[in-house]
Protein backbone atom coordinates (compact mmCIF):
# COMPACT_ATOMS: atom_id res chain seq x y z
CA UNK A 1 0.00 0.00 0.00
CA UNK A 2 2.74 2.42 1.11
CA UNK A 3 4.93 1.23 -1.90
CA UNK A 4 1.94 1.89 -4.54
CA UNK A 5 1.11 5.56 -2.97
CA UNK A 6 4.82 5.78 -2.80
CA UNK A 7 5.19 5.44 -6.98
CA UNK A 8 1.76 7.43 -7.64
CA UNK A 9 2.59 10.51 -6.09
CA UNK A 10 5.92 10.05 -7.48
CA UNK A 11 5.05 9.88 -10.84
CA UNK A 12 2.63 12.80 -10.21
CA UNK A 13 5.75 14.56 -8.98
CA UNK A 14 7.50 13.97 -11.79
CA UNK A 15 5.47 14.72 -14.56
CA UNK A 16 4.11 17.65 -13.52
CA UNK A 17 7.67 19.11 -12.84
CA UNK A 18 8.45 18.07 -16.33
CA UNK A 19 5.14 19.51 -17.38
CA UNK A 20 6.08 22.79 -16.28
CA UNK A 21 9.14 23.63 -18.02
CA UNK A 22 6.97 22.14 -20.81
CA UNK A 23 3.88 24.34 -21.25
CA UNK A 24 4.25 27.24 -22.86
CA UNK A 25 1.22 28.49 -21.62
CA UNK A 26 2.47 30.22 -18.25
CA UNK A 27 -0.44 29.65 -16.22
CA UNK A 28 -0.73 26.00 -16.54
CA UNK A 29 2.35 26.30 -15.86
CA UNK A 30 1.65 27.74 -12.07
CA UNK A 31 -0.73 25.44 -12.00
CA UNK A 32 1.38 22.25 -12.49
CA UNK A 33 3.57 23.64 -9.98
CA UNK A 34 0.91 23.58 -7.71
CA UNK A 35 0.17 20.29 -8.37
CA UNK A 36 3.79 19.14 -8.02
CA UNK A 37 3.72 20.95 -4.43
CA UNK A 38 0.54 18.67 -3.46
CA UNK A 39 2.08 15.49 -4.85
CA UNK A 40 5.49 16.00 -2.48
CA UNK A 41 3.50 17.09 0.42
CA UNK A 42 1.96 13.68 -0.24
CA UNK A 43 5.03 11.84 -0.34
CA UNK A 44 5.94 13.55 2.85
CA UNK A 45 2.98 12.37 4.59
CA UNK A 46 3.49 8.79 3.72
CA UNK A 47 7.03 9.32 4.88
CA UNK A 48 5.24 10.10 8.48
CA UNK A 49 6.20 13.49 8.65
CA UNK A 50 2.26 15.52 8.69
CA UNK A 51 3.89 18.36 9.81
CA UNK A 52 6.46 18.87 6.98
CA UNK A 53 3.32 18.28 4.45
CA UNK A 54 1.20 20.95 5.67
CA UNK A 55 4.01 23.72 6.02
CA UNK A 56 4.60 22.91 2.65
CA UNK A 57 0.98 22.98 0.99
CA UNK A 58 0.66 26.80 3.48
CA UNK A 59 3.71 27.97 2.40
CA UNK A 60 4.63 26.86 -1.18
CA UNK A 61 1.42 26.25 -3.04
CA UNK A 62 -0.68 28.63 -0.50
CA UNK A 63 1.62 31.22 -0.48
CA UNK A 64 4.20 31.78 -3.08
CA UNK A 65 2.08 30.17 -5.62
CA UNK A 66 -0.49 32.75 -5.18
CA UNK A 67 1.61 35.32 -6.11
CA UNK A 68 3.12 33.27 -8.95
CA UNK A 69 -0.36 33.30 -10.17
CA UNK A 70 -0.79 37.18 -9.69
CA UNK A 71 2.04 38.16 -11.73
CA UNK A 72 1.03 36.52 -14.58
CA UNK A 73 -2.38 37.00 -14.78
CA UNK A 74 -1.46 40.75 -14.54
CA UNK A 75 1.14 40.16 -17.26
CA UNK A 76 -1.79 38.38 -18.90
CA UNK A 77 0.61 36.21 -21.23
CA UNK A 78 -1.25 34.02 -23.38
CA UNK A 79 1.86 31.88 -24.33
CA UNK A 80 5.77 32.43 -24.05
CA UNK A 81 7.91 34.01 -26.85
CA UNK A 82 10.51 31.87 -27.75
CA UNK A 83 13.45 32.51 -30.27
CA UNK A 84 13.42 30.60 -33.21
CA UNK A 85 16.98 29.58 -34.85
CA UNK A 86 20.08 30.47 -34.30
CA UNK A 87 18.92 31.68 -30.73
CA UNK A 88 16.96 28.57 -29.62
CA UNK A 89 20.30 26.36 -29.83
CA UNK A 90 21.21 25.12 -26.78
CA UNK A 91 24.68 27.02 -26.52
CA UNK A 92 24.09 29.58 -28.98
CA UNK A 93 22.86 32.81 -28.37
CA UNK A 94 23.96 35.60 -25.56
CA UNK A 95 26.16 35.21 -22.79
CA UNK A 96 23.46 34.88 -19.56
CA UNK A 97 22.28 32.66 -21.85
CA UNK A 98 25.56 30.20 -22.20
CA UNK A 99 26.09 30.25 -18.64
CA UNK A 100 22.57 28.92 -18.09
CA UNK A 101 23.48 26.49 -19.91
CA UNK A 102 26.47 25.35 -17.89
CA UNK A 103 24.76 25.78 -14.82
CA UNK A 104 22.32 23.49 -16.00
CA UNK A 105 24.96 20.73 -17.27
CA UNK A 106 26.72 21.11 -13.68
CA UNK A 107 23.55 20.45 -12.23
CA UNK A 108 22.94 16.93 -14.00
CA UNK A 109 26.09 16.17 -13.37
CA UNK A 110 25.91 16.77 -9.94
CA UNK A 111 22.54 14.70 -9.90
CA UNK A 112 24.27 11.60 -11.51
CA UNK A 113 26.83 11.59 -9.20
CA UNK A 114 24.56 12.29 -6.29
CA UNK A 115 22.35 9.32 -7.82
CA UNK A 116 25.30 7.19 -8.47
CA UNK A 117 26.49 7.28 -4.29
CA UNK A 118 23.16 6.15 -3.55
CA UNK A 119 23.36 2.49 -3.19
CA UNK A 120 26.91 3.03 -1.31
CA UNK A 121 24.97 4.78 1.26
CA UNK A 122 22.82 2.69 3.81
CA UNK A 123 19.76 4.09 5.08
CA UNK A 124 19.05 4.22 8.79
CA UNK A 125 17.14 1.95 9.81
CA UNK A 126 15.30 1.53 13.11
CA UNK A 127 16.05 5.17 14.03
CA UNK A 128 12.15 7.07 13.61
CA UNK A 129 13.15 10.75 12.84
CA UNK A 130 11.99 13.47 14.79
CA UNK A 131 8.89 14.77 13.39
CA UNK A 132 6.49 16.46 15.74
CA UNK A 133 6.35 20.19 15.86
CA UNK A 134 7.61 20.12 19.28
CA UNK A 135 10.81 18.40 18.13
CA UNK A 136 11.52 20.73 14.74
CA UNK A 137 10.13 24.16 17.12
CA UNK A 138 13.32 22.95 19.69
CA UNK A 139 15.66 21.94 16.62
CA UNK A 140 15.01 25.40 14.65
CA UNK A 141 14.84 28.05 17.77
CA UNK A 142 18.00 25.95 19.71
CA UNK A 143 20.76 23.97 17.72
CA UNK A 144 19.91 26.28 14.70
CA UNK A 145 19.04 29.65 16.26
CA UNK A 146 21.23 31.77 14.49
CA UNK A 147 20.67 30.01 11.34
CA UNK A 148 16.92 31.18 11.72
CA UNK A 149 17.40 34.49 12.79
CA UNK A 150 20.10 35.29 9.76
CA UNK A 151 17.26 34.01 6.98
CA UNK A 152 14.84 36.06 8.90
CA UNK A 153 16.88 39.25 8.71
CA UNK A 154 17.78 38.29 4.94
CA UNK A 155 13.86 38.30 4.01
CA UNK A 156 13.40 41.23 5.71
CA UNK A 157 16.01 43.01 3.83
CA UNK A 158 14.81 41.98 0.69
CA UNK A 159 11.28 42.90 1.77
CA UNK A 160 12.58 46.19 2.51
CA UNK A 161 14.25 46.29 -0.44
CA UNK A 162 11.35 45.40 -2.60
CA UNK A 163 9.16 48.37 -0.97
CA UNK A 164 11.86 50.85 -2.24
CA UNK A 165 11.58 50.09 -5.54
CA UNK A 166 8.37 49.65 -6.19
CA UNK A 167 7.33 52.81 -4.06
CA UNK A 168 6.62 55.63 -6.66
CA UNK A 169 8.93 58.76 -5.62
CA UNK A 170 6.49 61.65 -4.45
CA UNK A 171 5.91 64.37 -7.30
CA UNK A 172 7.82 67.94 -6.71
CA UNK B 1 -13.91 -4.79 8.63
CA UNK B 2 -13.99 -4.10 12.23
CA UNK B 3 -16.83 -2.47 13.98
CA UNK B 4 -14.76 0.42 14.52
CA UNK B 5 -13.67 0.35 10.98
CA UNK B 6 -17.54 0.01 9.91
CA UNK B 7 -19.07 2.76 12.27
CA UNK B 8 -16.16 5.28 11.31
CA UNK B 9 -17.39 5.01 7.78
CA UNK B 10 -20.94 6.13 9.02
CA UNK B 11 -19.19 9.15 10.88
CA UNK B 12 -17.72 9.93 7.49
CA UNK B 13 -20.99 9.57 5.47
CA UNK B 14 -22.97 11.38 8.45
CA UNK B 15 -20.48 14.24 8.06
CA UNK B 16 -20.66 14.31 4.62
CA UNK B 17 -24.47 14.45 4.35
CA UNK B 18 -24.86 16.52 7.07
CA UNK B 19 -22.46 19.43 5.50
CA UNK B 20 -24.55 19.15 2.58
CA UNK B 21 -27.82 19.77 4.07
CA UNK B 22 -26.43 22.59 6.30
CA UNK B 23 -26.39 24.94 3.14
CA UNK B 24 -29.52 24.14 2.52
CA UNK B 25 -30.91 25.02 6.00
CA UNK B 26 -28.55 27.91 5.58
CA UNK B 27 -29.87 29.65 2.99
CA UNK B 28 -33.37 28.95 4.05
CA UNK B 29 -32.32 30.88 7.18
CA UNK B 30 -30.42 33.47 5.35
CA UNK B 31 -34.08 34.17 3.13
CA UNK B 32 -35.90 33.93 6.34
CA UNK B 33 -33.73 36.11 8.84
CA UNK B 34 -32.96 38.56 5.92
CA UNK B 35 -36.91 38.94 5.68
CA UNK B 36 -37.72 39.28 9.10
CA UNK B 37 -34.97 41.97 9.06
CA UNK B 38 -36.40 43.68 6.47
CA UNK B 39 -40.15 43.26 7.62
CA UNK B 40 -41.03 41.35 4.57
CA UNK B 41 -42.19 37.24 4.64
CA UNK B 42 -39.23 35.78 2.74
CA UNK B 43 -40.05 32.43 1.18
CA UNK B 44 -43.69 31.21 2.06
CA UNK B 45 -45.33 29.48 -1.06
CA UNK B 46 -42.85 26.20 -0.93
CA UNK B 47 -44.15 23.74 1.60
CA UNK B 48 -44.81 25.12 5.09
CA UNK B 49 -43.29 28.16 6.01
CA UNK B 50 -41.71 27.94 2.42
CA UNK B 51 -39.16 25.81 4.17
CA UNK B 52 -38.89 23.31 0.81
CA UNK B 53 -37.97 26.50 -1.03
CA UNK B 54 -33.77 25.95 -0.92
CA UNK B 55 -35.29 22.20 -2.48
CA UNK B 56 -36.76 24.38 -5.60
CA UNK B 57 -33.83 26.52 -5.72
CA UNK B 58 -31.68 23.32 -6.06
CA UNK B 59 -33.94 21.60 -8.64
CA UNK B 60 -34.26 25.55 -10.57
CA UNK B 61 -30.27 25.35 -11.02
CA UNK B 62 -29.90 21.92 -12.30
CA UNK B 63 -32.01 22.34 -14.91
CA UNK B 64 -30.48 25.98 -16.16
CA UNK B 65 -28.34 26.22 -19.03
CA UNK B 66 -24.75 25.40 -18.20
CA UNK B 67 -23.33 28.61 -20.25
CA UNK B 68 -19.72 29.24 -20.75
CA UNK B 69 -17.77 32.46 -22.67
CA UNK B 70 -17.05 31.98 -26.04
CA UNK B 71 -13.15 33.08 -24.96
CA UNK B 72 -13.04 31.33 -21.80
CA UNK B 73 -10.37 28.99 -21.08
CA UNK B 74 -12.85 25.94 -21.15
CA UNK B 75 -10.80 23.40 -18.81
CA UNK B 76 -9.99 25.71 -15.89
CA UNK B 77 -13.13 27.80 -16.43
CA UNK B 78 -14.74 23.86 -15.05
CA UNK B 79 -12.35 23.19 -12.81
CA UNK B 80 -12.28 26.86 -10.57
CA UNK B 81 -15.49 25.39 -9.24
CA UNK B 82 -14.78 22.17 -8.61
CA UNK B 83 -11.51 23.36 -6.55
CA UNK B 84 -13.95 25.35 -4.86
CA UNK B 85 -16.34 23.04 -3.42
CA UNK B 86 -13.36 20.31 -2.74
CA UNK B 87 -11.29 22.53 -0.51
CA UNK B 88 -14.80 23.94 1.03
CA UNK B 89 -15.89 20.14 1.65
CA UNK B 90 -12.20 18.97 3.33
CA UNK B 91 -11.29 21.21 4.89
CA UNK B 92 -14.03 20.16 7.61
CA UNK B 93 -12.61 16.50 7.25
CA UNK B 94 -10.66 17.11 10.15
CA UNK B 95 -13.01 18.99 12.35
CA UNK B 96 -13.68 17.15 15.55
CA UNK B 97 -17.70 17.32 16.44
CA UNK B 98 -18.17 15.67 19.58
CA UNK B 99 -16.55 13.64 22.06
CA UNK B 100 -15.11 10.01 21.12
CA UNK B 101 -17.81 7.71 22.06
CA UNK B 102 -18.59 3.85 21.68
CA UNK B 103 -21.84 4.76 20.76
CA UNK B 104 -23.31 2.55 24.39
CA UNK B 105 -25.91 5.40 24.85
CA UNK B 106 -26.95 5.84 21.21
CA UNK B 107 -27.72 2.22 21.40
CA UNK B 108 -29.80 2.20 24.13
CA UNK B 109 -31.64 4.76 23.07
CA UNK B 110 -32.02 3.08 19.27
CA UNK B 111 -32.78 -0.54 20.84
CA UNK B 112 -30.02 -1.64 18.58
CA UNK B 113 -29.03 -3.38 21.53
CA UNK B 114 -32.24 -5.80 21.51
CA UNK B 115 -32.63 -5.61 18.08
CA UNK B 116 -29.04 -6.49 16.49
CA UNK B 117 -27.36 -7.18 19.92
CA UNK B 118 -25.26 -4.39 19.61
CA UNK B 119 -24.00 -2.37 23.24
CA UNK B 120 -21.46 -0.32 21.82
CA UNK B 121 -17.59 -0.47 20.37
CA UNK B 122 -14.88 -2.19 21.74
CA UNK B 123 -12.88 0.99 21.47
CA UNK B 124 -14.23 4.70 21.46
CA UNK B 125 -13.06 6.20 17.86
CA UNK B 126 -13.21 10.00 17.88
CA UNK B 127 -16.53 11.92 15.82
CA UNK B 128 -14.78 13.49 12.80
CA UNK B 129 -14.12 12.34 9.36
CA UNK B 130 -10.39 12.40 10.13
CA UNK B 131 -8.24 12.53 13.09
CA UNK B 132 -5.22 14.38 12.29
CA UNK B 133 -2.33 15.57 14.56
CA UNK B 134 -2.07 18.82 12.90
CA UNK B 135 -5.49 19.09 12.40
CA UNK B 136 -5.18 23.35 12.55
CA UNK B 137 -2.95 23.58 9.70
CA UNK B 138 -4.64 21.29 7.95
CA UNK B 139 -7.38 24.14 7.92
CA UNK B 140 -5.03 26.52 7.28
CA UNK B 141 -4.11 25.00 4.15
CA UNK B 142 -7.21 23.70 2.77
CA UNK B 143 -8.50 27.43 3.45
CA UNK B 144 -5.37 28.97 0.96
CA UNK B 145 -6.04 25.87 -1.45
CA UNK B 146 -10.01 27.41 -1.81
CA UNK B 147 -8.81 31.11 -2.68
CA UNK B 148 -7.42 29.21 -6.39
CA UNK B 149 -10.87 27.75 -7.19
CA UNK B 150 -11.81 32.29 -6.81
CA UNK B 151 -8.40 32.98 -8.68
CA UNK B 152 -9.37 30.63 -11.32
CA UNK B 153 -12.51 31.50 -11.57
CA UNK B 154 -12.01 34.96 -12.48
CA UNK B 155 -9.32 34.32 -14.69
CA UNK B 156 -10.73 31.59 -17.03
CA UNK B 157 -13.77 33.43 -17.42
CA UNK B 158 -12.29 36.06 -19.64
CA UNK B 159 -14.31 38.95 -18.48
CA UNK B 160 -13.14 42.12 -16.66
CA UNK B 161 -15.67 41.92 -13.69
CA UNK B 162 -14.90 38.35 -12.70
CA UNK B 163 -11.52 39.07 -13.16
CA UNK B 164 -11.48 42.05 -11.24
CA UNK B 165 -13.65 40.38 -8.51
CA UNK B 166 -10.81 37.33 -8.36
CA UNK B 167 -8.16 39.67 -7.89
CA UNK B 168 -10.03 41.60 -5.00
CA UNK B 169 -10.84 37.91 -3.29
CA UNK B 170 -7.39 36.93 -3.02
CA UNK B 171 -5.72 39.91 -1.55
CA UNK B 172 -8.13 40.06 0.53
CA UNK B 173 -8.06 36.67 1.35
CA UNK B 174 -4.45 36.61 1.94
CA UNK B 175 -4.57 40.10 3.71
CA UNK B 176 -6.88 38.49 5.94
CA UNK B 177 -5.35 35.03 6.54
CA UNK B 178 -2.59 36.41 8.59
CA UNK B 179 -4.42 37.83 10.87
CA UNK B 180 -7.09 34.65 10.87
CA UNK B 181 -3.57 32.34 11.73
CA UNK B 182 -2.11 34.52 14.64
CA UNK B 183 -5.31 34.64 16.25
CA UNK B 184 -5.37 31.15 16.40
CA UNK B 185 -1.86 30.65 17.16
CA UNK B 186 -2.93 32.18 20.59
CA UNK B 187 -4.73 29.07 20.90
CA UNK B 188 -2.13 26.84 19.84
CA UNK B 189 -0.10 28.38 22.79
CA UNK B 190 -2.41 28.04 25.11
CA UNK B 191 -3.44 24.59 24.81
CA UNK B 192 0.05 23.33 23.64
CA UNK B 193 -1.15 21.07 20.87
CA UNK B 194 -2.06 21.43 17.18
CA UNK B 195 -4.87 18.91 17.66
CA UNK B 196 -8.30 20.34 17.68
CA UNK B 197 -9.94 17.68 19.72
CA UNK B 198 -7.11 18.09 22.10
CA UNK B 199 -7.36 22.21 22.27
CA UNK B 200 -11.38 21.41 22.94
CA UNK B 201 -10.55 18.80 25.61
CA UNK B 202 -8.30 21.51 27.12
CA UNK B 203 -11.55 23.41 27.69
CA UNK B 204 -13.58 20.89 29.88
CA UNK B 205 -14.09 21.81 32.97
CA UNK B 206 -15.78 25.14 35.27
CA UNK B 207 -13.94 27.98 37.09
CA UNK B 208 -15.43 28.71 40.11
CA UNK B 209 -17.86 25.84 39.37
CA UNK B 210 -19.87 27.63 36.49
CA UNK B 211 -17.99 29.54 34.32
CA UNK B 212 -16.87 27.08 31.68
CA UNK B 213 -13.18 27.26 30.81
CA UNK B 214 -13.70 28.15 27.69
CA UNK B 215 -10.43 30.45 25.63
CA UNK B 216 -13.41 33.04 24.87
CA UNK B 217 -12.83 34.17 28.36
CA UNK B 218 -8.85 33.96 28.44
CA UNK B 219 -8.36 35.21 24.83
CA UNK B 220 -11.61 37.82 24.11
CA UNK B 221 -9.37 39.44 21.36
CA UNK B 222 -8.64 36.38 19.72
CA UNK B 223 -12.35 35.32 19.21
CA UNK B 224 -12.88 39.18 17.79
CA UNK B 225 -9.90 38.90 15.54
CA UNK B 226 -10.72 35.44 14.88
CA UNK B 227 -14.38 36.28 13.53
CA UNK B 228 -13.81 39.21 11.72
CA UNK B 229 -11.18 37.40 9.45
CA UNK B 230 -13.52 34.47 9.24
CA UNK B 231 -15.91 37.13 7.75
CA UNK B 232 -13.39 38.37 4.99
CA UNK B 233 -11.94 34.69 4.64
CA UNK B 234 -15.30 33.50 3.52
CA UNK B 235 -15.64 36.94 1.51
CA UNK B 236 -18.91 37.64 3.35
CA UNK B 237 -21.10 40.82 3.93
CA UNK B 238 -19.24 43.13 5.03
CA UNK B 239 -16.80 42.56 4.02
CA UNK B 240 -18.29 41.02 0.45
CA UNK B 241 -15.93 42.84 -2.09
CA UNK B 242 -15.32 40.03 -4.43
CA UNK B 243 -19.06 40.23 -5.69
CA UNK B 244 -19.56 43.64 -5.00
CA UNK B 245 -23.15 43.76 -6.96
CA UNK B 246 -23.38 47.55 -7.59
CA UNK B 247 -20.15 47.35 -8.87
CA UNK B 248 -18.80 44.36 -10.03
CA UNK B 249 -22.12 42.35 -11.34
CA UNK B 250 -21.51 39.23 -9.51
CA UNK B 251 -17.70 38.91 -9.28
CA UNK B 252 -15.58 36.18 -9.85
CA UNK B 253 -18.90 34.07 -10.71
CA UNK B 254 -20.05 36.84 -12.99
CA UNK B 255 -20.12 34.15 -16.07
CA UNK B 256 -21.33 30.66 -14.02
CA UNK B 257 -24.83 29.59 -14.51
CA UNK B 258 -26.42 26.42 -13.22
CA UNK B 259 -24.45 23.79 -11.37
CA UNK B 260 -21.26 25.44 -11.61
CA UNK B 261 -22.45 28.49 -10.07
CA UNK B 262 -24.42 26.35 -7.36
CA UNK B 263 -20.90 24.88 -6.16
CA UNK B 264 -19.40 28.20 -5.86
CA UNK B 265 -22.58 29.17 -3.59
CA UNK B 266 -22.65 25.72 -1.84
CA UNK B 267 -18.17 26.50 -1.02
CA UNK B 268 -19.45 29.73 0.52
CA UNK B 269 -21.94 27.99 2.80
CA UNK B 270 -20.21 25.28 3.62
CA UNK B 271 -17.27 27.76 4.85
CA UNK B 272 -19.43 29.33 6.42
CA UNK B 273 -19.82 26.27 8.77
CA UNK B 274 -16.02 25.58 8.70
CA UNK B 275 -15.30 28.96 10.48
CA UNK B 276 -18.33 28.46 12.54
CA UNK B 277 -17.11 25.01 13.29
CA UNK B 278 -13.46 25.46 13.91
CA UNK B 279 -14.24 28.72 16.13
CA UNK B 280 -16.93 26.80 18.15
CA UNK B 281 -13.73 24.02 18.61
CA UNK B 282 -10.87 26.88 19.09
CA UNK B 283 -12.67 29.56 21.43
CA UNK B 284 -16.43 28.55 22.58
CA UNK B 285 -15.33 24.99 24.47
CA UNK B 286 -16.52 22.89 21.31
CA UNK B 287 -18.40 20.02 22.59
CA UNK B 288 -18.18 21.50 26.38
CA UNK B 289 -21.21 22.86 27.43
CA UNK B 290 -22.57 25.50 30.27
CA UNK B 291 -24.13 22.54 32.06
CA UNK B 292 -22.96 19.05 31.01
CA UNK B 293 -25.36 16.82 28.72
CA UNK B 294 -25.48 12.89 29.04
CA UNK B 295 -22.81 10.92 28.05
CA UNK B 296 -22.10 11.03 24.22
CA UNK B 297 -24.44 13.76 23.91
CA UNK B 298 -21.79 16.69 23.63
CA UNK B 299 -22.41 17.23 19.88
CA UNK B 300 -25.80 19.08 20.58
CA UNK B 301 -23.77 21.72 22.53
CA UNK B 302 -21.61 21.39 19.27
CA UNK B 303 -24.56 21.85 17.01
CA UNK B 304 -25.90 24.66 18.94
CA UNK B 305 -22.85 26.83 19.28
CA UNK B 306 -22.01 26.39 15.16
CA UNK B 307 -25.93 27.74 14.83
CA UNK B 308 -25.41 30.55 17.16
CA UNK B 309 -22.55 31.53 15.09
CA UNK B 310 -24.28 31.32 12.05
CA UNK B 311 -26.92 33.32 13.11
CA UNK B 312 -24.67 35.96 14.02
CA UNK B 313 -23.27 35.88 10.35
CA UNK B 314 -26.42 36.35 8.55
CA UNK B 315 -27.75 39.13 10.88
CA UNK B 316 -24.28 41.04 10.10
CA UNK B 317 -24.77 40.41 6.75
CA UNK B 318 -28.35 42.13 6.66
CA UNK B 319 -27.59 45.07 9.20
CA UNK B 320 -23.76 46.19 8.17
CA UNK B 321 -23.53 48.28 4.79
CA UNK B 322 -20.24 46.86 2.59
CA UNK B 323 -16.87 48.73 3.58
CA UNK B 324 -14.64 50.98 0.98
CA UNK B 325 -12.08 48.49 -0.47
CA UNK B 326 -9.24 50.62 0.68
CA UNK B 327 -10.48 50.52 3.87
CA UNK B 328 -11.23 47.00 4.09
CA UNK B 329 -6.93 46.85 3.32
CA UNK B 330 -6.52 49.61 5.65
CA UNK B 331 -8.49 47.93 8.60
CA UNK B 332 -6.90 44.08 7.97
CA UNK B 333 -3.32 45.48 8.07
CA UNK B 334 -3.19 48.53 9.75
CA UNK B 335 -5.18 47.62 12.80
CA UNK B 336 -6.21 43.82 12.45
CA UNK B 337 -2.89 42.33 12.33
CA UNK B 338 -1.01 44.39 14.79
CA UNK B 339 -3.98 43.69 17.29
CA UNK B 340 -3.29 40.15 16.30
CA UNK B 341 0.43 40.18 16.82
CA UNK B 342 0.27 42.02 20.25
CA UNK B 343 -2.41 39.32 21.25
CA UNK B 344 0.12 36.59 20.42
CA UNK B 345 3.04 38.07 22.43
CA UNK B 346 0.72 39.25 25.55
CA UNK B 347 -0.42 35.78 25.44
CA UNK B 348 2.62 34.31 24.74
CA UNK B 349 4.29 36.53 27.88
CA UNK B 350 1.50 35.34 30.41
CA UNK B 351 1.68 31.53 29.19
CA UNK B 352 5.26 31.57 29.68
CA UNK B 353 5.67 33.68 32.96
CA UNK B 354 2.47 32.82 34.96
CA UNK B 355 0.78 29.96 33.07
CA UNK B 356 -3.09 29.85 33.46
Amino acid sequence: MDALLFWILAAVTVASAVLVIGQRNPMRSVLLLIVMFMALAGLYVTLGSPFAAVVQIIIYAGAIMVLFLFVVMLLNVPTEETPIGRQARLLGGVGPRRFGALLSAALALELFWALGRLGAIAMPAGDTPETTVKAIGLRLFRDYAFAFEATSVLILVAMVGAVVLARKEPQQ
Amino acid sequence: MTPELIAQLIVIGFTFFMLLNSAAVLVYMERKVAAVIQQRYGPYLVGPKGALQPLADIIKLIFKEELRPKSADAFLFYLAPIISATAAFAAFAVVPWGADTDFSTLAHLLFLDKIFGFTGLAHPIRLAAADVNVGLLVIFSITAMGVYGIVLAGWSSNSKYSLLGALRASAQMISYEISYGLSFAAVIMLAGSLSLATIVDQQAGYWFGFIPKWYIFIQPIGFFIFLTAGVAETNRAPFDFPEAEQELVAGYHTEYSSMSFAMFFLAEYVNMVTVSAVATDLFLGGWHGPFPLPDGFGWVWFLAKIFVLLFFYIWMRWTLPRYRYDQLMEFGWKWLLPAAVLNLLVSAYIALRVGW
